[in-house]
C-alpha cells in the first residue's frame, strides 16, 4: 500500500510540474491557471511541513495522545487568502489588458507577429 | 523596550494603515482632504522615523512583541540601526514623491492614488521592522499589492502589458518565498528570525542541505526584488511603463530586496551558522558583478530618459550588492551608505525625466532632437546634477559612496574584480549620460522654435521636489562624516547578531509580563 507521505509528495510534485509548465505558456489564461496550480502546490507543501499526523488534534487537549502542529495550518490559511486575492487580481488585469491592447500574450506581442 | 519607543515603532505601521483606510472609506471623493491626510501622514512618518533613528543610534536593539505574545511564539517588531535608517529613507523619499505627485497632478489620473501610496508605505515599513520570516512575506505581499495598483495608475495599453508581466513574475516570486519559508519551518520548527539564527547554528549535519536550499531559495526571491541579473528582466519595462512619480517611489522597492538579503544573510546565515555561514555569498558576488555590467551597458540601449533611469537603477543595485556580497564589517558600512545614495539618486532621475517628458509634449522623454521646451534652463541643471549623482562623480554623494565601497572591499580576495567592474562602469555611465544629455539639451539648441504647451502643472512644486532630492544628495555629501559613522555602527550591529537575538529572546525582550 502507498504511504501517505508518498501520496502527498507526489501530489505536490504533479501540481508543481503542471504549474511550471502552464506559467511558461504564452497566453495569459494558461499562465493564470499555472499560478493557481503553483499556489495549490505550495499550500499542500506548507501543510506537510507540519508533518503528516492522523487523528491528532491541533489544539491542546488533555486526553489526546499527541498533537499536530497548528502553525502550518495558520500559515496555509494566510497563504490561501493572499493567493486567492492575487488570482482574482491577475484575472481582472489579464482581461483588462486584453481589452486594452487587443492581445492576450504575456510577452506583449500581437497575434499577427509570428506563429501562434 | 521602553513604552514610549514602542509606541513610535508601532506608529510607523499604524499611521499609514489607518490613513490609507480612512482615505478610501471617507475621503475618496474629496481630493483636497485626501491630499492633506496623505501629506500629514508622510510628514508625521518623517518625524517618527527621525525619532527612531535617534533612539536606535545609542546602539541598543529594541523589540516589540505584538499583542504581548512573547517571541518566539508571537510576531515581534525589531528596531535596530539598519531598520531605523531604512524607515527614515522611506519616509523622506515618500514625502518628496508625494509632493511631486500632488503638484504635477499625477494623483488625479486615476482612482485611489493616496490610499495605495499609504498601503505601500505600510508594506515597506513593516518589511523593515519585522523580526519574523512569515510576517516578512506578508509585508512583502502588502507592498506588492499596493505596488500593482500604483504601477497601473493612470492606465494605458503599454502600462497594462508591462503590468501583467510585473504581477505574474512577482506571484511566482511569492511562491518561491513560501517554499523557502516552509522548508525552514519544516527543518527548524520556528519562523522567528532570531530563533532561526540559533536553530540554524545548532542544526544537525543531516539537516544542513535542506537549510542551505531554503536559504538559497530565499536569496533568489530577494534577488528577484532587487533586480539582480539574471532576474532583472522585469525592471526596465516596468519602470519605464509606469508614471515617473511611481517609478521614483519604486526606487526604494529594489532596496527592500537588498535589505532582506542583508538581514537574512547576517542574522540567520551569519558567521555562527558554521558550514552554512553566508551560504548565498558565492552566488551573489558573480551575479552582482554581472548586474553592474548589464546595468551600465543597458544605459546605451535606452531610447528614453526613463529607460535610462531604469538601467541606472539596475547598475546601482549591482554596485550595492558587490559591496554587500563581501559580507564584512568594513564593506557593509559603505554598502548601507550607498543604499541611501542610490535610492535618492534613482528617484531624482525618474522625477527629472518625468518633468522633461511633460514639457516636451509629443516628444516625451525620447532621446532625440526636439525644439526648446519650458524651464529648459533649470531642468538641464537638474538633469546634470541627477546624472552626476547616479554615475557617482564628485561632488555629490555617489562619489563618496563609490569611494567608500572601493575602500571597504579591499580586503576581499575578489577586490580586483569589484574595483575593475565599478571603475569601468563609472566611465560607461559618464558616456551614456553625456550622450543623452547632449542630445536633449545641447544639440537640440540648434532646432528652431519652442514646444507649445497648453497647460503646465508642477512649475514650482514639481521642479522643487526634484531639486529637493538633489539637495538631500548634497546633504548626504556634506554630512558624510556622521552618516558613515552611523552606517558603520549599523554594520557592526549586523555582524554581532547575538545582540539582536538577545533583544528578541532575552529576559529583557519586548512585552510586559
Amino acid at each position: 500500500m502507498i504511504s501517505l507521505e508518498f501520496l502527498v509528495a507526489s501530489a505536490i510534485a504533479v501540481l508543481t510540474a503542471a504549474g511550471v509548465y502552464l506559467v511558461l505558456r504564452r497566453r495569459t489564461f494558461p499562465v493564470v491557471l499555472g499560478v493557481a496550480f503553483l499556489s495549490y502546490a505550495i499550500n499542500v507543501f506548507l501543510f506537510a511541513m507540519g508533518r503528516l499526523l492522523i487523528d491528532r488534534p491541533p489544539l491542546y487537549d488533555k486526553a489526546a495522545q499527541g498533537h499536530t502542529d497548528p502553525l502550518p495550518q495558520a500559515l496555509v490559511l494566510t497563504a490561501i487568502v493572499i493567493s486567492f486575492g492575487m488570482t482574482a487580481l491577475v484575472v481582472v488585469l489579464a482581461l483588462r489588458s486584453y481589452l486594452e491592447t487587443g492581445g492576450d500574450r504575456v510577452d506583449g506581442t500581437s497575434d499577427a507577429e509570428g506563429a501562434p | 523596550m521602553s513604552l514610549i519607543v514602542s509606541y513610535w515603532v508601532v506608529a510607523s505601521l499604524i499611521l499609514p494603515a489607518v490613513t490609507g483606510a480612512a482615505i478610501v472609506l471617507f475621503l475618496r471623493h474629496h481630493l483636497t482632504l485626501s491630499r492633506l491626510a496623505s501629506i500629514g501622514s508622510c510628514l508625521t512618518l518623517v518625524a517618527v522615523a527621525g525619532v527612531l533613528v535617534v533612539e536606535a543610534g545609542d546602539g541598543l536593539i529594541q523589540s516589540y512583541a505584538m499583542g504581548n505574545w512573547r517571541a518566539p511564539f508571537g510576531i515581534v517588531l525589531v528596531l535596530d540601526r539598519l531598520a531605523a535608517m531604512m524607515l527614515l529613507l522611506t519616509a523622506v523619499l515618500a514625502l518628496i514623491v508625494l509632493v511631486y505627485a500632488i503638484s504635477t497632478g499625477t494623483d488625479r489620473k486615476g482612482w485611489h492614488f493616496h490610499p495605495l501610496f499609504q498601503f505601500q508605505l505600510l508594506g515597506l515599513n513593516g518589511a523593515f521592522l519585522t523580526g519574523d520570516l512569515f510576517n516578512l512575506f506578508v509585508f512583502f505581499e502588502v507592498l506588492l499589492i499596493a505596488s500593482y495598483g500604483l504601477m497601473l495608475h493612470g492606465q494605458g495599453g503599454e502600462r497594462f502589458k508591462a503590468g501583467v508581466q510585473y504581477v505574474i513574475i512577482n506571484l511566482v516570486g511569492s511562491t518561491l518565498f513560501l517554499v523557502g519559508v516552509g522548508l525552514l519551518y519544516g527543518v527548524t520548527g520556528t519562523l522567528n528570525m532570531a530563533d532561526l539564527a540559533l536553530r540554524v547554528a545548532a542544526a544537525s549535519p543531516g539537516d544542513q542541505g535542506l537549510i542551505a536550499a531554503a536559504g538559497l531559495l530565499l536569496t533568489t526571491v530577494f534577488a528577484l526584488k532587487a533586480a539582480v541579473v539574471p532576474l532583472h528582466f522585469w525592471l526596465p519595462g516596468t519602470y519605464a511603463a509606469t508614471t515617473g512619480t511611481v517609478a521614483a517611489l519604486f526606487a526604494i522597492m529594489t532596496k527592500v530586496g537588498a535589505y532582506s538579503i542583508i538581514r537574512t544573510s547576517t542574522l540567520i546565515f551569519g558567521a555562527e551558522a558554521g558550514d552554512l555561514a553566508f551560504v548565498a555569498a558565492p552566488w551573489l558576488l558573480p551575479a552582482a558583478l554581472l548586474t553592474i555590467g548589464i546595468g551600465f551597458i543597458g544605459l546605451f540601449a535606452a531610447r528614453g530618459l526613463r529607460d535610462l533611469a531604469a538601467w541606472a537603477v539596475v547598475g546601482s543595485m549591482g554596485t550595492l550588492l558587490c559591496a554587500v556580497s563581501v559580507f564584512t564589517v568594513p564593506s557593509m558600512g559603505p554598502a548601507l551608505y550607498y543604499i541611501l545614495h542610490s535610492t535618492l539618486a534613482g528617484a531624482a532621475l525618474f522625477l527629472v525625466a518625468d518633468l522633461i517628458a511633460q514639457r516636451r509634449a509629443d516628444h516625451g522623454d525620447a532621446i532625440t532632437l526636439a525644439p526648446r521646451f519650458r524651464q529648459i534652463e533649470v531642468l538641464s541643471a537638474l538633469f546634470f546634477l541627477a546624472a552626476i549623482g547616479a554615475v557617482g562623480l564628485p561632488p555629490l554623494s555617489g562619489f563618496v559612496g563609490k569611494l567608500l565601497v572601493l575602500d571597504g572591499v579591499r580586503a576581499s580576495p575578489h577586490a580586483l574584480w569589484i574595483w575593475g567592474a565599478i571603475l569601468t562602469t563609472t566611465v560607461l555611465g559618464v558616456l551614456a549620460f553625456a550622450r543623452a544629455g547632449s542630445m536633449i539639451f545641447w544639440k537640440s539648441a540648434s532646432v528652431e522654435g519652442e514646444i507649445p504647451l497648453r497647460s503646465l502643472r508642477g512649475r514650482r512644486g514639481g521642479v522643487g521636489a526634484a531639486a529637493a532630492l538633489v539637495l538631500v544628495l548634497a546633504g548626504l555629501t556634506v554630512l558624510a562624516g556622521p552618516v558613515t559613522a552611523y552606517t558603520a555602527a549599523a554594520a557592526q550591529q549586523l555582524f554581532a547578531p547575538d545582540q539582536y537575538i538577545e533583544a528578541v529572546l532575552g529576559p529583557h525582550s519586548g512585552g510586559r509580563r
